[in-house]
């Protein structure tokens, strides 16, 4: 009874989905959609344009003064009433929820404006003035980890803010015994999976209590609850944390809105009101969250048959600009499992984390894992290649064997069960590999680029809460006490009438939950899934929850509705008990079916559930001895081998391992470079499938995010740490024309890991598929190293081979372009001017003349010697914006050549730039030759990012040419010098 | 990401709008489809006194023949020019270009003369005006003259529209009996803006080829009516040096000349192989 | 048509899925919006502001636009169709809304309702798509859970179910 049996009548069913109707006709309750008590003010952020910078004023008076704004909120009032977030290792940083004295990356909040309407608040950002000393930036870690580099968190001292050494096993002897040693260096991007709905909540202060209520489309992990409560200064339960029903995708994301929880429940303290604030995807795209960039040097250890005795792996870690909790778990949620699906004994691990002027990293599909198996599995293909093995042998020679689970990995996982052998063998003949083989032959036989590419993963679900203690020695741990399980929570409830009610603490983003839910608790009562109500909104104080608590981690299956049946199961075994003695049964032999309970041998003699169920309401005197009223069972659930890391650093990070093995075949375009995927294979064992469409559903999903990661997306940063990528025009996700449909195979295991033997299954291919799709290219284009994303153009660098040159016979020179790289501007130009270099020289000191200069300059003032203040309005096409500018003459070799810098900012972003200025006396008067190099950054780079580089080179050829214009005019010119001057500043006033 | 305040005025008849952006001149923006303008009004980068909307003005929506050319309105949006009937006989190059303009969704409200109006390098349809050798009308409210597409668009969003006109129409030159019409481009996801985008048009007296998403404004070239074979690849090669291309973050400026060189090609055999 | 002065709202009415609403808005204020705030219809979304991800997709005058591209005065007088008017009064899912559903076309649903908007236009002007143009129309939208696949199949089964009734 009570869902054992074999046979079920939900359980593993593609049942069609709960959530849908609401769904399909507009009656979705996402955050926006609630509605709001009256006086709700409208929040808007003001985000730092300079990827470096210290504050070093702030004026928010116009702001204020502007009808309809409430409140302004800054760094002054988040150091008043709140604190710095914890951080994840012990290191003198200092992270608070808005900016304080500096800001470390474009798009961090500087300001919080709180308004009747939206559209009032964002008026009222461009009414705020900032001033900013802007500091050197540094985005690439490299570079970041060099002793001259411009330092973050001066107090750290190093933007290297952590390192640790790890060894399993022998692996030193491993390499010096090596008959191979094969390397690969890999550099996984910034991405991020950008849910279609943004960040969105409403924050309240509840003066009278001193506490802080707030309704957000937080996803967990509820291990950041007491981050906030700690940053807030309060107790968590004055932290009321609530989630609507709804929520629009998250894969993580979500849980990086947690600063903004903080941020906004000052702004509600301050504004006197509760404050709604909703994400746009302009933020959402510059600030909110990102996978970490990595780079991973991996080299193994390898016999002449492929099989690999040791692993060395050294990891460096992008974090960003601050280490925001739960960071840097993207580094250690993989640690256990480092070795992958692989039987290697021996291991070396040196990890990084270093910290650059970039949106801080969190939570993404995947979460570590993409970083680990674009290294592995690329070093796979090496090891074939490198000793001219089959790569599937070489993958196959190493699979842990069916026979050794449950396995214990080098660095502590426990891999629960699987035999993947079987899994690849199964790929291989219902994956079609012969019938790939045959058509890149054709294809390659016809000259065309053509390969094949295999990965296989171990995905790791449900997370070890001490998983992130890895990070700390053995003597910190000890020292800071025992971190480990992963607790779960679920209710079930009956009513008076025999009404069903589950709730739970998974903290849904769309994939199902309540679907699933109303699965597992119809087959333990007997009912059918749409007799059950499941209501998966969570409230902090008073649903049951745990620090586990969360969507994360692929949680759901394998411990929530694990959780959810163990509740479910305990509520039947209480009913079965107070039916036995009116069935004349024992309570083992009570059977649940159709709405009813009855003996398993008199079918007849039936009692309906709700009539049972009732008597735990109407009538508690009737109840078995011993037995507690009402009819509610809450469980809870930790999976007891997730203990803490040992002394030995071996760390078991996840409660059950799936497993998948992926191969595909790719063709790329000879003139464009296009991968085109011409079949995907997935095979999964994810365990038992509680609902097979919603585990298809999800894999599609992930292997969508890992096409987009492979082929298009990446949060693309300038040298000067500019945002270029702030618009989906310029983040690209794929579209329906772009994600082809995968063929998805199954191979189901048996795991004790959880209660119902799910695992977890929704991240696997965002681990599997950038690096499949990798190695295929890599195959077609006897490629040894790719990067991401494999873009048409980062393709073609490797199909074209060297250029060709323009004709000699051409009348002009060909146009110089420079390699790019980000918003960094480089240009040159000349022209000649009628008059002497001294007069030129005298002109170009002269304010009047840079005032005429300047395309719109409204008005100019000196600063100091040389040194001048303007303020411009600066159009291209439709574009106008109001800028403040700094100018600035310098390194001056009178009447030979001078630097002329500048500084500029406004609403719309801000630039900066030099030029060297060189005048060389001419028959005909004075050659001014110019070299310039420029950068922009704010709103324009992050929008724009397509034309920006052209529209400043017209600003900027526009510059010289009123210079020229202004020092001379053309040769014919007959109006003076003076009187041109005289002219412009006349028409510039 | 909201607009700022605006005035917003729906003029019943043309005449009404340009006596409305006589008197405001730069600081009004005509509004037709809006699928360029309102992501930069949203986005801040444009903030008008007055939007002048003139995309329900009968006058303005139609398209029609006349003295060779198809003769589009302010107001007839890309989806109208889609469905057409006559496109595919009287402008293939139109019926090639038209489905690569953003999305479905976004061709049933955005405007063909908008388009022209925005002047974005990489867009399709001054790239097609480009290579026709296309028209456009200005209309103020004192005059009204007729620019050649060679001196429409000037460059990176910059036109030859004074700040008191509209344009009141484009036109674009039927097909040329005998000539045959090529175009392709590449972009990175279905109705991304291009990458490079190529027209051409294989006639009797010459193949002409225009490419788009390169330079800061469409870049037209003559070549001589039989080439081919090398003589071609050598004259898409100086094209694609002398277009000037830049790096951006989606394709380095090598990417681009070489889909000059590659794409290029291929579009004019296909021109060519459809000349009747 | 009056000059509408900038931060003045005015009454909008327009037949919102067959029946008149009104409300008050200033010049700048988005159709998307409108609706949502305005008039209550919560049911279309806001994805990004910029006319890419295809969330807020209405039907203006049967024609499938942005609505987060669209001034609610430029609804005035006007027919607009949101996903809220596509099932029965009685809750009975249309044809389309039930071939989501049956091939677990959507998840999170936030960019569902625009994509439906996007369908009820494009089927309504008949022929047969094929898989190509199903997947040309849709790469109007971002989905960043289904990857797709489910909505292809359901627009592919109701373009075959329209084909057989023809026939019949």
């Amino acid at each position: 009874m009570l869902g054992t049996e074999n046979q079920t009548n939900y359980i593993g069913k593609a049942v069609e989905r709960i959530e849908d109707a609401a769904l399909l006709s507009g009656q979705g309750r996402f955050i926006d959609d609630l509605p709001t008590a009256p006086g709700t003010g409208h929040a808007a952020i003001l985000r730092s344009p300079h990827a470096h910078a210290d504050i070093s004023a702030i004026d928010t008076s116009r702001a204020e003064a502007l009808a309809g704004v409430h409140a302004v909120v800054t760094g002054k009032d988040a150091e008043l009433w709140s604190e710095p977030f914890l951080v994840g290792v012990r290191q003198p940083m200092q992270h608070w929820c808005i900016a304080t004295e500096r800001v470390r990356y474009v798009g961090e909040p500087v300001a919080i404006v709180v308004a009747e309407s939206r559209y009032i608040a964002e008026d009222a950002l461009a009414l705020i003035e900032v001033e900013y000393q802007t500091l050197p930036a540094v985005v690439e870690v490299m570079a970041a980890m060099a002793a001259d580099a411009p330092i973050l968190h001066s107090d750290v001292g190093s933007n290297l803010v952590n390192e640790r050494q790890f060894n399993y096993g022998n692996p030193e002897t491993a390499f010096a015994d090596a008959t191979h040693v094969v390397r690969a260096s890999v550099r996984y991007p910034r991405n991020s999976c950008t849910p279609m709905e943004c960040f969105g909540l409403v924050a309240e202060y509840l003066a009278a209590e001193q506490s802080y209520d707030v309704l957000a489309n937080f996803q967990g992990p509820y291990a950041l609850h007491p981050v906030m409560a700690r940053a807030l200064k309060v107790p968590g339960s004055r932290l009321r944390l609530r989630t609507p029903a709804d929520s629009g995708g998250s894969f993580g994301v979500k849980q990086a809105i947690f600063p903004y929880i903080v941020a906004m429940a000052l702004a509600a303290r301050k504004a006197r009101r509760p404050v709604k604030w909703v994400e746009d995807r302009l933020e959402h795209l510059v600030a909110a969250n990102s996978a970490t960039g990595r780079i991973s040097n991996i080299s193994a250890a390898v016999a002449a048959d492929g099989v690999i005795e040791a692993l060395e792996l050294e990891q460096i870690e992008d974090c960003g600009a601050y280490l925001r909790a739960p960071e840097p778990a993207s580094l250690y949620r993989m640690h256990g499992i480092l070795t992958g699906a692989y039987n290697i004994p021996h291991l070396a691990v040196t990890n990084r984390i270093v910290l650059t002027n970039r949106t801080p990293s969190g939570l993404n599909r995947g979460f570590g894992g993409p970083q680990v198996y674009f290294a592995l599995e690329r070093l796979m293909q090496r090891i074939a290649i490198e000793l001219n093995l089959d790569p599937l042998d070489v993958i196959r020679r190493n699979l842990v064997p069916a026979a050794s689970m449950p396995y214990r990995a080098a660095a502590g996982a426990v891999l629960d069960s699987g035999d993947y052998q079987a899994c690849v063998s199964r790929a291989l003949k219902d994956g079609g590999l012969a019938e790939l083989e045959a058509r890149r032959d054709a294809a390659r036989a016809a000259g065309r680029h053509y390969g094949i590419g295999f990965a296989a993963a171990v995905e790791p679900s449900i997370s070890n809460m001490g998983y992130i203690t890895t990070v700390m020695t053995p003597e910190e741990r000890r020292r800071a006490g025992p971190k480990d399980g992963a607790v779960s929570t679920a209710s079930i409830a009956v009513d008076p009438l025999g009404a069903v009610i589950v709730t739970a603490d998974s903290i849904p983003q769309g994939q199902g939950h309540r679907t699933v839910a109303a699965q597992v608790a119809a087959e333990a009562l007997g009912l059918r899934p749409e007799q059950i109500t499941v209501n998966l909104e969570h409230d902090t104080q008073k649903d049951g929850w745990s620090i586990a608590a969360g969507n994360y981690s692929s949680r759901f299956a394998g411990a929530v509705a694990g959780t959810v049946h163990i509740a479910a199961t305990r509520l039947a075994k209480r009913l079965a008990e107070i039916a036995a003695p009116q069935l004349n049964a024992t309570p083992e032999d009570i059977v649940f079916s159709g709405g009813r309970l009855f003996a398993r041998d008199n079918p007849d003699n039936s009692l309906s559930f709700g009539r049972v169920a009732g008597a735990g309401h109407w009538s508690p005197s009737s109840l078995p001895e011993n037995m507690v009223p009402g009819m509610r069972e809450t469980a809870s659930w930790s999976p007891d081998q997730l203990v803490a890391p040992g002394e030995d650093d071996r760390i078991n990070g996840s409660a059950a391992y799936g497993f998948i093995f992926d191969f595909c075949g790719v063709e790329i375009d000879a003139d464009t470079g296009q991968v085109r995927i011409d079949k995907y294979v997935t095979m999964h064992d994810a365990g038992r499938r509680l609902n097979p469409a919603l585990v298809d559903g999800q894999i599609r999903g992930a292997f969508a995010h890992a096409v987009g990661a492979a082929l298009y997306e990446e949060l693309a940063y300038g040298e000067d740490g500019s945002f270029l990528a702030g618009t989906f025009a310029d983040y690209l996700v794929p579209t329906a024309c772009e994600i082809p449909e995968p063929l998805i195979l199954h191979h189901d295991s048996n795991t004790e890991a959880t209660p119902l033997g799910a695992k977890g299954m929704a991240e696997g291919n965002c681990m599997s598929t950038p690096v499949c799709l990798a190695n295929a290219v890599a195959d077609a284009l006897s490629l040894d190293e790719i990067a991401l994303p494999m873009t048409p153009s980062h393709v073609t660098e490797h199909l074209h081979g060297a250029e060709r040159p323009p004709s000699t016979d051409r009348s002009e020179a060909p146009a110089q372009t420079l390699p790019g790289k980000g918003r960094g501007l480089t240009g040159s130009g000349a022209s000649l001017v009628p008059a002497p270099p001294g007069q030129v020289w005298q002109m170009l000191l002269d304010p009047d003349t840079l005032a005429a200069i300047i395309p719109g300059c409204e008005s100019m003032e000196r600063l100091g010697e040389n040194a001048y203040r303007a303020v411009a309005v600066i159009r291209i096409g439709p574009i106008r914006g109001r800028f403040k500018a700094v100018i600035q003459l310098s390194d001056l070799d009178a009447p030979h050549a001078l630097t002329l810098s500048g500084s500029a900012t406004g609403p719309l972003g801000s630039g900066a730039g030099s030029g060297r200025v060189t005048l060389l006396a001419d028959e005909k008067g004075t050659r001014i030759s110019y070299e310039y190099s420029a950068e922009i950054g704010g709103k324009v780079a992050a929008v724009g990012g397509r034309m920006i580089d052209g529209a400043a080179r017209i600003l900027i050829a526009e510059f010289f040419k009123r210079f020229a214009a202004v020092a001379g005019g053309t040769a014919g010119e007959t109006v003076s010098l003076w009187q041109r001057v005289a002219r412009l500043l006349g028409l510039a006033r | 990401m909201k607009p700022a305040p605006f005035d917003y005025i729906a003029p019943e008849s043309v005449e009404e709008a340009l006596a409305v952006l006589a008197e405001a001149g730069e600081d009004a923006r005509i509004l037709a489809g809006g699928q360029t303008l309102s992501p930069m009004l949203n986005m801040r980068l444009v903030e008008p006194a007055v939007l002048i909307d003139i995309s329900r003005l009968p006058a303005l929506d139609y398209i029609r023949r006349k003295n060779g050319h198809i003769e589009i309105g302010a107001a007839a949006t890309q989806n109208a020019l889609e469905n057409w009937p006559e496109l595919a006989a009287q402008a293939p190059l139109l019926a090639q270009a038209l489905p690569h303009i953003g999305h479905f969704q976004t061709r049933n409200r955005g405007t063909v003369c908008g388009s022209l109006a925005f002047a974005d390098p990489s867009a399709e349809l001054p790239l097609c005006l480009a290579l026709l050798g296309g028209e456009v009308v200005l209309q103020s409210a004192s005059r009204q003259r007729v620019v050649k597409a060679a001196d429409f668009q000037l460059g990176m969003l910059s036109t030859a529209r004074e700040a008191d006109e509209i344009i009141s129409a484009a036109r674009f030159p039927v097909a040329e009996a005998g000539a045959g019409y090529g175009f392709a481009e590449m972009a990175l996801r279905h109705g991304d803006f291009a990458l490079a985008a190529i027209a051409v048009k294989a006639g009797k007296t010459g193949v002409r080829i225009a490419i788009g998403g390169v330079a800061d404004r469409p870049m037209v070239r003559n070549f001589p009516a039989g080439i081919e074979g090398a003589a071609l690849d050598d004259a898409l090669n100086d094209l694609a040096w002398d277009l000037a291309a830049a790096d951006d973050p989606h394709a380095t400026a090598r990417y681009r000349r070489e889909l000059v060189r590659r794409l290029g090609r291929k579009t004019v055999e296909e021109a060519k192989s459809c000349r009747v | 048509m009056p000059r509408l002065k900038a931060g003045e709202k005015s009454r909008i009415s327009f037949k919102l899925n067959g029946r008149k609403v009104s409300g008050d808005a200033e010049p700048r204020l988005l159709l998307a919006d409108f609706l949502r705030h305005e008039i209550g219809a919560t049911g279309t979304h806001v994805g990004c502001e910029h006319g890419v991800c295809g969330a807020c997709t209405v039907r203006l005058d049967g024609v499938a636009i942005r609505s987060c591209l669209t001034l609610a005065v430029q609804a005035n007088g006007r027919r607009v169709d949101t996903v809220e008017g596509l099932a029965e009064e009685d809750g009975t899912l249309s044809r389309l809304q039930a071939a989501f559903r049956r091939n677990h076309a959507l998840q999170c649903g936030f960019c569902t309702p625009g994509i439906l908007m996007s369908l009820e236009d494009f089927l309504a002007r008949g022929g047969e798509p094929d898989e190509g143009e199903i997947r040309e129309m849709l790469s109007g939208h971002l989905c960043r859970c289904t990857g797709y696949s489910g909505m292809v199949r359901a627009v592919l089964e109701i373009v075959e179910e329209m084909h057989e009734e023809q026939n019949a």
